[in-house]
């Protein structure tokens, strides 16, 4: 049976539980791609102490589900997990996960590739740094918008 | 006809207003009247609302300015995301 899995949580998850998930009883697909974005300790020249993600409840999932659709119309797929987590988070944790598995490496790399850039332009999250001079929402990059334009 | 209106992150704090409901009169049933209705409510709605890159929602879908309400409808206003 065919995994399409999508979480928006608060809490940690296990990368390798996740993965194993992904290849359970799955002998039809050769290739497994994922991608885990961490918080990283500075952003735009400041150093970051912890950064805090908003979204919308329901919009986030439906979203999220509507984007691995597209996954799907686009490229031969087996499973896909997306996990993105919200609330504080501290320096190193996981913020997304994005699991694909398929018969070809070529369609789960850009498959994996696709849905973190539409995931970055589409889904509503939004990031607010803690740094040394305070609080500030993260604005939306261009290139991000660029690199989702791209598909 | 009423609609429900929402507020996110850097948008909710400017307002200092997470929701609010809005009675409509009959000719008003769009989305760019809903904001010509809250531009009136001050300076500070005024700038947040004449931003070019205010992104809306529909009852959960991105819509744009001239998609149409229906009684209690939600509608989200929100800053450009941010995610991954």
């Amino acid at each position: 049976m065919v995994i399409n899995s999508i979480k928006v949580q608060q809490e940690d998850f296990d990368f390798a539980a996740e993965v194993d998930i992904l290849e359970a009883n799955n002998i039809t697909d050769g290739a497994v791609v994922t991608f885990v974005g961490r918080v990283r300790n500075q952003n735009d020249g400041c150093q970051v102490e912890h950064l805090f993600l908003e979204h919308y409840p329901g919009m986030t999932e439906h979203c999220l589900e509507d984007i691995s659709k597209q996954a799907r119309q686009r490229w031969q797929l087996g499973n896909i997990s997306i996990i993105h987590r919200y609330g504080q988070l501290a320096l190193g944790e996981k913020i997304v996960f994005v699991g694909v598995t398929s018969k070809h490496r070529q369609d789960a790399f850009m498959a994996a590739e696709f849905i973190m850039d539409y995931l970055k332009v589409s889904a509503p999250f939004w990031k607010k740094e803690l740094t040394e001079q305070g609080e500030r929402w993260v604005e939306a990059k261009t290139n991000d918008k660029k690199e989702a334009d791209k598909w | 006809m009423n609609v429900n209106i929402i507020f996110f992150a850097a948008i909710r704090e400017q307002l200092d207003c997470a929701e609010l409901t809005l009675s409509l009169a009959k000719d008003q049933n769009s989305i760019s009247d809903i904001k010509a209705l809250l531009i009136a409510k001050g300076e500070q709605w005024q700038a947040v609302f004449s931003s070019s890159t205010l992104l809306s929602a529909l009852n959960q879908q991105m819509v744009n300015d001239d998609a149409l309400l229906n009684n209690n409808d939600t509608v989200a206003f929100f800053p450009p995301v941010t995610g991954g």
